[in-house]
This record gives C-alpha cells, structure tokens and sequence, in this order.
C-alpha cells in the first residue's frame, strides 16, 4: 500500500467514526486535510467536488471518492469508499442483529417507545439544518413548504416534486 | 399500519429492486424520506415504529445515516445477504455516476457547467428538503401522541434544526431522558 493510500484509509476512517447523524458534518475536517494538510484538492476543487457529490444521486459522502481519485486514482477512490463505509456498516449490522435476537424482549419495546419520538425529531431536524445552511430566498423557501406540504398530504410522485422544484426555479427564478 | 407479526419477509431480489430505486431518487438529501417511502408505505417490510428504531439507531452510530439505515433494513429482512444486497444496492449506481461525473470534471476543468444547471439543481434540492420535512409530518401524525412525546420531539428538532446544537450532544441528552420516560410510563 502505498504512503497515499494509506493516508486516505487511515483519514476516511477516522472521519466516518465522527461522522455522527450523517456525513455533513465532517465536510470542515475533511476539507482541512485534503486541502490544507495533505494538499491533494484545491479549495476550488473541493467545493466544486462537494457541490458534484450533492447534485449526484446516492448518499453526499461519496465526496470521499472523489478526494480519493483526484489522489491516487481509482485505487484511491475504492480505499477512500471503503475506508468511509466498511467500519460504520459493520457496527450497524452488528447492532441489528442484536436489535433482532430482541425481537420480543421487554426492554426492546421500551426502546422502540423511547426512540420514535428522537427519530421523529431528527427527521424535522435534518430538513431544518438543510434549510438553515443553504441561501435561501424567498423562492426555495416558498417551494419547499410546498413540497413538504404536497410529500405530506397527497400521494404524488417525488419525481414530479423534484422535476416540479427545478422547473419552478428555472422559469421564476431566471 | 401493520401488526409485528404480519410482516412480509422480502425475496433479496424484491429488496434489490426496492434499493435501488432507494439509491437513484435521492437528491440532496432526501434519502430518508425516499427509503421510508419504499420500505413501509409501498413495500410494508417495516411497520412506522420498526422504521424510526432503525432510522434513530442508524443516526447513533457514526457514518452516513442513511447507508447506515440500509444495512439495518437489509439485516432485519434478510441477515448479512440482506445488509449486503442493501449496501451495494444504495450506493453501487450513485458511485459509478459519481465517478463518471468526477472523472469529467477532472479532465474539464474550467469548464462552467451552466448557470442553468445550478438553477435546477437548488430548486431540486429546495424540494429535497421539502420531502425530509413532508416525512416528519407523516411520521408524527401516526406515531407521536401525547405530551411527553410531542415535547421531545419538538426539543429535538428545534435544538439541532433550529438553535444549532450538535446532534452528538443533544443525543447524549436526549436519549438517556427519552429512555427514562418511556421506562417510567410503560404499559404494564
């Protein structure tokens, strides 16, 4: 393994460890190492890389891969993914199979009953974060009230709100 | 809403399906909101209360919250297939577009892309978090009632959404509290 590669193991790890409630949080830190540390993305880059891994389908830590090719090419990019995902899916399924074993048990219940409401909280949470980190006029505002509003109360096709969102802003906004 | 003992065990071919749509619809993060949809409104593997266990434990552990959901799904339906199939499934197509789309920009550089093309992406991602907080309404419709679950929620929405607390510490309060409540007020 060369010196790289493993400098992009042992960063990626490391991260995903921090990474608590999404990997959003860890975007400072990692645009420190890979930009001011080790040198391997401009700023330019990186803020370019971060706005591609958003506007790409799929989870936004797939940032990683592209730090990690941008480094040491494809080698660089699959250690960099592992690196991200391996640890924290293994604690995961670990956990569930536990969570599974106590399918029945009394304390599973009392769990369950305790982290419906956090879960519930995160979830409004995540959506207020998003709102409150981007610049948002009065137009994205206006359209994801809408669409929240529409996801909750009809059964219409994310597709078209997502397609409807751009159009809105295309036409509207330009 | 479905009884614990009548859920569907999916074939690994039906879970393959479900995630990957899962992985492809999910722009600017709105996986949660996709993967509740799949899961428990289209498919019924999960009933709501299975759904948020899973969706607040994979927020506990460290990592990206929604690969962490997917292994979690995949391992209560169908064991380490299950969680593999899951895995691979949710991000095996967005890592090759990444890829594609990384590789390009790499070898463009100083290309612009567009105006345009910026203009579509924010109003996507404006509906993106639209669909998290359309989530949030349908979840606590059907599973938070009363005081004390409607209290906890709103703290903690409103302390990482709102105030900006980091999620890390306002779980390590959150959690012991909403644990003790339930204790206390379980059903004998």
């Amino acid at each position: 393994m060369t010196p790289v590669l493993l400098q992009l193991l042992m960063l990626f790890a490391g991260l995903s460890m921090l990474a608590f409630g999404g990997g959003s949080g860890i975007i400072p830190d990692m645009q420190r190492a890979a930009v001011d540390h080790y040198h391997w993305v401009t700023a330019h880059e990186f803020l370019d890389m971060f706005a591609i891994s958003r506007a790409a389908p799929g989870p936004g830590s797939l940032i990683v891969v592209l730090v990690g090719l941008k480094a040491a090419g494809l080698a660089g990019a699959a250690v960099s993914f592992l690196a991200m995902f391996g640890p924290s899916c293994l604690a995961v399924h670990i956990i569930a199979r536990f969570w599974q074993r106590a399918a029945t048990s009394a304390w599973r219940a009392v769990v369950e009953r305790a982290l419906a409401p956090v879960g519930v909280g995160l979830t409004f949470a995540s959506g207020l974060s998003l709102m409150r980190g981007t610049e948002h006029g009065w137009l994205p505002w206006g359209v994801t009230i809408a669409a929240a509003a529409a996801f909750a109360l009809t059964e219409i096709s994310p597709i078209l709100l997502l397609a409807g969102g751009a159009v809105v802003l295309l036409v509207v906004g330009a | 809403m479905h009884a614990m003992g009548t859920r569907k065990e999916p074939s690994l071919a039906s879970l393959f399906a479900g995630f990957v749509s899962i992985g492809m619809m999910a722009f600017g993060g709105g996986l949660a909101a996709w993967t509740r949809r799949e899961v428990v409104q289209k498919r019924g593997w999960l009933d709501d209360r299975q759904f948020l266990s899973g969706y607040a434990l994979s927020q506990l552990v460290p990592g990206a919250t929604n690969v962490n959901l997917s292994v979690f799904i995949g391992t209560q339906l169908r064991g380490v297939a299950g969680a593999l199939v899951c895995f691979c499934d949710l991000t095996a197509l967005p890592l090759t577009i990444v890829l594609i789309l990384g590789a390009l920009y790499l070898h463009s550089r100083g290309h612009a892309g567009g105006a345009w093309v910026s203009t579509a992406l924010g109003g996507m991602g404006a509906v993106a978090i639209g669909l998290n907080l359309g989530t949030g309404i349908r979840l606590a419709r059907r599973n938070i009632a009363g005081l004390i679950p409607i209290a906890t929620t709103a703290i903690v929405a409103l302390s990482i959404g709102v105030a900006g607390f980091s999620l890390v510490h306002v779980l390590m309060v959150m959690m012991p509290a909403s644990l003790l409540l339930a204790w206390v007020t379980r059903p004998k």
